[in-house]
């Protein structure tokens, strides 16, 4: 609790998230050991690591969905880990995710996916509202016409988009992106990836985004994080990893 | 052996998970019905289908039997007894643990790999509460009202069964079947398949919630939430049997 309110006091009005010594262990399995990062307002993040390296268990402690066993998370002035259900609620309507496999509801169809957050998070607009919303944030991806499809008829690039559009349509500050080009193919890839630029520009969003993708990562990252052995490894802009020397840093850019 | 004890360890908190999730506020009821429907709905011709052939072939093979003791005039008592206190309910929570119980496993399964149930937790709404509560409070009711309707189903299938060799006229079927059947046969046929539904909606989504990763992860999520929860049908059927005995019910 101390800890927490000495970190309030000495934050800095322009970082929206803030870890300190994020630990986390699946039974022998120490994923994160002392993470520490802090995220701007209005900045892209790129998080690079290998595969297992535990991105996906990082961002996953972020918006409250794993429990980390100790650190603190503060995600606009809040302790993540402290919060109840209510307040999880409540911040997850500013802090949007996008998941690696885009977790688009099967049953329903793309109008009722994108409607699900607003619906549940009890955004009480009028069905005239919610219906101009929705189309809002689908023209915004560039696919309209998809509003009464089923997402098993939407290729995977569309689905990505819907996926963003879902996220997209709280208007959050933050979004974290889980792998969002992973599984398509080099130009579909970067038109996501432009995509989350314009909307970053267009809703002054902050995020977090995880990639291997290098085309990706150029493409949005104002700095890049090395997740390496659980912990930040080394940080600074695209062009200053690139040219860097150490050796664990090199891998990822050959 | 020691997995054996420590998966029914896990399914009995997942089922305790049930319980205070159940009470907590915001039922999800427009998700509950659509359950109600869907469940009803999927399951409804085949259980009839069924229960009918079910009722025509005890009939059938039950009758020279009672000829040759010279009881054919009970053939009509002896069927219903064994339909509507054992072989209806069980038929039809058979079908429903094929049909249902591997829909929801392999439903919630794939939905659990490809982060859905995390989207919505992320979407402010409780997955336990919006897919478990729901199914099981589904399985629970919906169950029973198919077991109903296999009864009927079955004793007119009795009916057609006694028909073809001998003759029973429709009202001597009926009378002859409602004095059979006391209070004694069919309360307890009936409480029973409520605790049939229950078992198969909560293991069906015990095994969908724990699914492994890959889609043959969710291929062995329907698959075992089928076997066990057929073998649990029959455990609760025995176990229904001996309570009934012991209050003489019968
Ligand atoms: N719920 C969980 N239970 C147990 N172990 C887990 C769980 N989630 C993740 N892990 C483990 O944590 C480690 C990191 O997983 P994570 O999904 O974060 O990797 P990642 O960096 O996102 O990899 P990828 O690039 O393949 O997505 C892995 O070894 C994984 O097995
Ligand atoms: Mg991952």
């Amino acid at each position: 609790m101390k800890d927490q309110k000495g970190h309030i006091a000495t934050q800095d009005p322009e970082t929206v998230i803030s870890i300190r010594n994020l630990y986390k262990a699946f039974g022998d399995n120490k994923v994160l050991n002392g993470f520490n990062f802090d995220l701007k307002k209005g900045e892209n993040v790129v998080v690079l690591g290998k595969s297992g390296s535990g991105k996906s268990v990082l961002i996953k402690c972020i918006i409250g969905l794993i429990q980390p066993d100790k650190g603190t998370i503060n995600v606009l002035g809040d302790n993540v880990p402290d919060l109840n259900t209510t307040q999880l609620d409540e911040m997850r309507v500013k802090v949007g995710f996008l998941f690696q496999s885009n977790a688009l509801y099967d049953s329903m169809t793309v109008r009722e996916n994108l409607e699900f957050p607003l619906r549940r998070h009890w955004i009480h607009t009028s069905k005239e509202e919610v219906n101009e919303l929705v189309m809002e944030v689908l023209r915004n991806v560039g696919l309209p016409h998809t509003v009464d499809m089923m997402p098993s008829e939407l290729s995977g690039g569309m689905r990505k988009r819907i996926a963003l559009a879902r996220t997209l349509i709280l208007k959050p500050e933050i979004i974290l992106y889980d792998e969002p080009t992973t599984g398509l193919d080099p130009i579909t890839g970067k038109e996501i990836s432009n995509l989350m630029v314009d909307m970053q520009k267009k809703y002054n969003i902050s995020s977090i985004i995880i990639s291997h993708d290098l085309n990706c990562v150029k493409i949005t990252a104002n700095r890049v994080v090395m997740l390496i052995d659980g912990t930040c490894y080394a940080t600074g802009t695209y062009e200053e990893l690139e040219r860097a020397t150490d050796s664990k840093v090199k891998q990822f850019f050959e | 052996m020691k997995k054996l004890f420590i998966e029914i360890g896990l399914i009995a908190r997942f089922t305790g998970r049930f319980f205070t999730e159940l009470f907590k506020p915001r039922f999800e009821f427009n998700e509950f019905l659509r359950q109600c429907f869907y469940i009803g709905n999927k399951s409804l011709p085949l259980v009839a289908i069924t229960a009918f052939i079910m009722g025509l072939v005890i009939t059938i093979q039950s009758r020279p039997t009672l000829v040759e003791f010279g009881a054919e005039a009970w053939l009509p008592k002896m069927v219903s007894v064994s339909l509507v206190r054992e072989i209806a309910p069980v038929i039809t929570a058979l079908i429903c643990a094929g049909k249902i119980g591997s829909g929801i496993g392999a439903e919630l399964g794939s939905m659990k790999v490809t982060e859905q149930i995390d989207a919505m937790d992320v979407s402010g709404t409780n997955p336990y509460k919006f897919l478990v509560v729901t199914r099981v409070m589904g399985t629970t009711l919906m169950i029973p009202l198919l077991a109903v309707l296999a009864d009927t189903v079955s004793l007119y299938g009795g009916y057609l069964g006694a028909n073809i060799r001998g003759v029973v006229s429709w009202d001597l079927y009926w009378n002859q079947v409602f004095d059979t059947l006391v209070y004694g046969d069919v309360m307890p046929s009936i409480i029973k398949t409520f605790f049939f539904g229950f078992a198969i909606g909560i293991i069906g989504c015990y095994k969908g919630f724990n699914s492994n990763k890959g889609t043959e992860g969710v291929g062995q999520s329907a698959n075992s939430a089928v076997v066990i929860s057929s073998l649990l049908v029959f455990i609760i059927d025995l176990i229904a049997v001996q309570i009934t005995d012991i209050f003489n019910l019968n």
